[in-house]
C-alpha cells in the first residue's frame, strides 16, 4: 500500500473543455449501455492531462456527475492508483524506475542525476517550477534497463551522463528522442543477434 | 537453438515495421476465413492438441480455460478480456508484441472470441505503455479499415469489436479479477473465486481472460497445426516462449526460444554471457520477480519450463529472467523486490497488506547488518503467515521471493547479522517499545 495525500491547494472548479467532453463521449461509447462507470479511469486520465498533470477534487466530482456514479467512488480509484497525481507535479513529470533489474545496472546513478538536475527530494518542484521526478516501481523495460519515463516516453539503456544530457534539454523546454540511448535497435541483443538475420538483412 | 522457420514472432526486433501490410507479408491474415470455417470445436480441439499453456505466468491449459466458456450464449453475452497489464518486474515480453506484433495479437483476439462465443474484446494495457498502446490502438484502426475485425469480420459473418482500456499503475491489476474490478471502474482489488470468470466475470457475464502472448500465439498454431507447437518443447510443456534476460549480462534481450531449452544456453548464447563469466554468476531469477531465485548450482543444469523449474521450488512465470551476479549484493535485491510488493499490495487481505511490509521493513535491516540472527527465521514465518491466507495469488508472489532467498542464501544472512537484541542500559535509547530487552545486570 502506499500513502497517497491530497493536495492542501485546490481550486474551486474543474471541468473539461469542449475539445475533451467530446472525446469523453467517444470514451463512455467504449462500454456497454449503463456501465459507464468503466470510463472513470480514462476520463481521470484526461483530467489530469487538462489539469497541468494533476487531479483536483472538483475534477472528481466533475467526473462523478458525468458517469453518474457517487463521489466518494471516484475518489476511491483516483486514489488506489498510481499514475493520478493528486498533488501538483512538473509539467514535465520524471519517474525513475528502480526495482530490483534496473536497480542492479545502476538506476541509483540515475536518481542521483534528477537529484542534481532537478530537486534534492523527490516530487519537490524544480527551481523554475517546470519539473519534478519520482521514484516508481517496474515500468516494464527491464532489457533496456536502467530508464526513466519522462511525460510519456520512455528512456533506456541510459547511464548517468546521458540521463543528465536528458534532464539538461528537459529543463531547457526540449523534448529529447525517446528509445535506447546506445544505440540499439529496441530489444534485440546489441551485437550479439543470432536470430531472424535473414529478416534483419532482407 | 529454435530454427527461424519455426519462430512465431518474426518481427520481435521491428526489422520490417508493424503496419498491416507488413503484418500481411509476415502471413499475419492470410487465411483467417478459411480457419473460421473449420468451426469453434476445430479451434478449441486444435488449441488443447498443442497443449499451450498460459503465457502470464500461472500456466494453465488454454484451450481448457476456453472449453469452460459456456456452449450456447444465454441471457449474459460473452466476453473475452486481454492481460497486457504487465508489470512484473524482470518481464517485458509482451510490451514488444503491441509494439512490434499488433497484428498477431488482433488476430488471436478474433480467433479467440470465436472459439469462446465473445463479439467484444478489451484489451487491458497498463498506463505506463502510453505509446505502445497508441500503436495497438493504430493496428486496430488499421484492421477496421481493412474489414479483418468490425461488422461481418474478414467475410466471415461474425461482427468484432476491440477496445483498448488503460490502467493507471497498478501492479495487482495483473491478476485476472483485479482486472475485471477495473475494468468495470473500481478499485483493482481481486474477488474470492468462485464463482470463476468463465461464469461470472467481467459485468457479471461469462469472460474469458488471456495473456497477450497466449492469444498472439494462436493464429500461428492454427495455421500450422496444434501438432507442429506440440513437437516443439518438452510434453506438457510444448512450443515456443519470448524469454526476457534482463540484469548482470552483457546482451540483455528479449528472444524467443523452445521450452525446455536449457538457462545456462540461454544466457550464454543469447545474452552474451554474465558480467564476468559464468563462474562469477551468483543467483538467478527465472520467471519475473515473484518466482523465489536459484542459486548458481542450479542455474549450471536447469531447463526453462513449467515442470523442470516446479521440481526445483521455484517457477516459470513469466519468463523474465533477471540475472544476478557476484558483484550484486543479493540480500538487497530482493529487499528492494520486497518494497515493490510492499508498494503494490492493494491492502484488502490483512496478511498481505502488513506482512509485505513487515517482509521489507525486515529485510532492509538484514542488508545493513542489524537483525539478530533469530529474526531470519521469523522472517520465514511471516513469509508462512502470507502464504496461502489471501484472496489472490500476490501473497504467494510476495512471499516466495523471500523464501527463496531464505533457502538459499541463510548463511550469508546470518553471517552478516549479529545484532544482539538485549540493550545494554548505558545506550539509553529513548524511543526503545520493547523495554523488556533491556539487560536488567548490565
Amino acid at each position: 500500500m502506499t500513502l497517497r495525500k491530497i493536495s492542501k491547494d485546490q481550486p474551486e472548479r474543474f471541468e473539461f473543455d469542449t475539445k475533451n467532453l467530446e472525446e469523453v463521449k467517444n470514451i463512455i461509447k467504449k462500454y456497454p449501455e449503463g456501465k459507464q462507470q468503466s470510463a472513470v479511469m480514462s476520463l481521470l486520465y484526461l483530467a489530469q492531462k487538462q489539469n497541468d498533470n494533476w487531479i483536483p477534487l472538483s475534477a472528481m466530482k466533475h467526473i462523478g456527475k458525468l458517469l453518474e456514479m457517487p463521489y466518494i467512488k471516484v475518489y476511491e480509484v483516483a486514489t488506489f492508483y498510481s499514475m493520478y497525481n493528486l498533488t501538483p507535479v512538473g509539467k514535465n513529470f520524471i519517474q525513475v524506475c528502480t526495482t530490483t533489474p534496473c536497480m542492479i545496472r545502476g538506476a541509483g546513478k540515475i536518481v542521483e542525476a534528477c537529484k542534481e538536475k532537478i530537486s534534492e527530494n523527490e516530487n519537490e518542484l524544480s527551481k523554475d517550477k517546470n519539473c519534478s521526478w519520482m521514484e516508481v516501481e517496474c515500468l516494464g523495460a527491464c532489457i533496456n534497463a536502467p530508464m526513466m519515463q519522462i511525460n510519456d516516453d520512455y528512456y533506456e539503456d541510459l547511464d548517468k551522463e546521458k540521463a543528465l544530457m536528458i534532464l539538461d534539454d528537459i529543463i531547457k523546454g526540449k523534448t529529447p528522442k525517446p528509445g535506447s540511448y546506445r544505440g540499439r535497435i529496441n530489444s534485440e541483443p546489441e551485437n550479439n543477434r543470432k536470430t531472424l538475420l535473414d529478416v534483419k538483412n532482407a | 537453438m529454435l530454427k527461424d522457420k519455426d519462430r512465431i514472432f518474426k518481427n520481435l526486433y521491428n526489422d520490417n515495421g508493424s503496419d498491416f501490410i507488413s503484418a500481411s507479408k509476415r502471413g499475419d491474415w492470410s487465411n483467417t476465413k478459411e480457419i473460421f470455417k473449420k468451426g469453434k470445436e476445430w479451434i478449441i480441439n486444435e488449441v488443447k492438441l498443442s497443449e499451450l499453456r498460459g503465457r502470464g505466468g500461472a500456466g494453465f491449459p488454454t484451450g481448457l480455460k476456453w472449453s469452460f466458456a459456456p456452449k450456447e450464449v444465454g441471457s449474459r453475452p460473452h466476453y473475452l478480456v486481454i492481460n497486457a497489464d504487465e508489470s512484473e518486474p524482470g518481464t517485458c515480453k509482451d510490451r514488444d508484441i503491441l509494439r512490434f506484433e499488433p497484428h498477431k495479437l488482433i488476430e488471436g483476439c478474433l480467433l479467440a472470441s470465436y472459439a469462446v462465443n465473445a463479439h467484444v474484446c478489451y484489451i487491458y494495457i497498463r498506463g505506463e505503455y502510453f505509446n505502445e498502446g497508441q500503436i495497438l490502438q493504430k493496428a486496430i484502426d488499421e484492421a477496421y479499415e481493412n474489414k479483418v475485425i468490425g461488422k461481418n469480420s474478414s467475410g466471415t459473418g461474425w461482427d468484432f469489436d476491440i477496445y483498448i482500456h488503460y490502467g493507471a499503475g497498478a501492479y495487482i491489476c495483473g491478476e485476472e479479477t483485479a482486472l475485471l474490478e477495473s475494468l468495470e471502474g473500481k478499485k483493482g482489488q481481486p474477488r474470492l473465486k468462485p464463482p470463476f470468470p468463465a461464469l461470472i466475470g467481467l459485468y457479471g457475464c461469462p469472460t474469458i481472460i488471456n495473456n497477450v502472448e497466449t492469444i498472439a500465439v494462436v493464429p500461428t498454431i492454427l495455421r500450422k497445426g496444434g501438432k507442429w507447437f506440440a513437437s516443439l518443447g518438452k510434453p506438457k510443456n510444448t512450443g515456443t516462449k519470448i524469454f526476457c534476460i534482463s540484469g548482470n549480462v552483457n546482451n540483455p534481450c528479449n528472444v524467443e526460444e523452445e521450452m525446455g531449452i536449457s538457462l545456462k544456453d540461454l544466457i550464454e548464447t543469447h545474452a552474451g554471457g554474465v558480467i564476468g563469466g559464468w563462474d562469477n554468476l551468483q543467483a538467478v531469477i527465472p520467471g519475473g520477480s515473484s518466482m523465489p531465485l536459484l542459486p548458481k548450482e542450479t542455474c549450471d543444469t536447469i531447463k526453462m519450463d513449467f515442470d523442470s523449474l516446479v521440481a526445483e521450488k521455484s517457477g516459470l512465470g513469466t519468463a523474465g529472467i533477471v540475472v544476478i551476479n557476484n558483484d550484486q549484493d543479493i540480500i538487497k535485491c530482493m529487499a528492494r523486490i520486497a518494497r515493490f510488493y510492499k508498494h503494490e499490495s492493494c491492502g484488502q487481505c490483512t496478511p498481505c497488506r502488513e506482512g509485505s511490509g513487515w517482509m521489507w521493513r525486515m529485510l532492509e535491516r538484514m542488508a545493513k547488518g542489524e537483525a539478530s540472527k533469530d529474526e531470519v527465521d521469523m522472517l520465514m514465518d511471516v513469509t508462512k503467515q502470507i502464504e496461502g491466507h489471501t484472496i489472490c495469488a500476490f501473497g504467494e508472489g510476495s512471499s516466495w521471493p523471500v523464501q527463496g532467498l531464505l533457502r538459499h542464501f541463510k548463511d550469508e544472512i546470518k553471517k552478516r547479522n549479529n545484532f544482539n537484541p538485549i540493550v545494554k542500559e548505558s545506550k539509553n535509547i529513548p524511543y526503545l517499545v520493547d523495554q523488556h530487552l533491556l539487560d536488567k545486570n548490565a
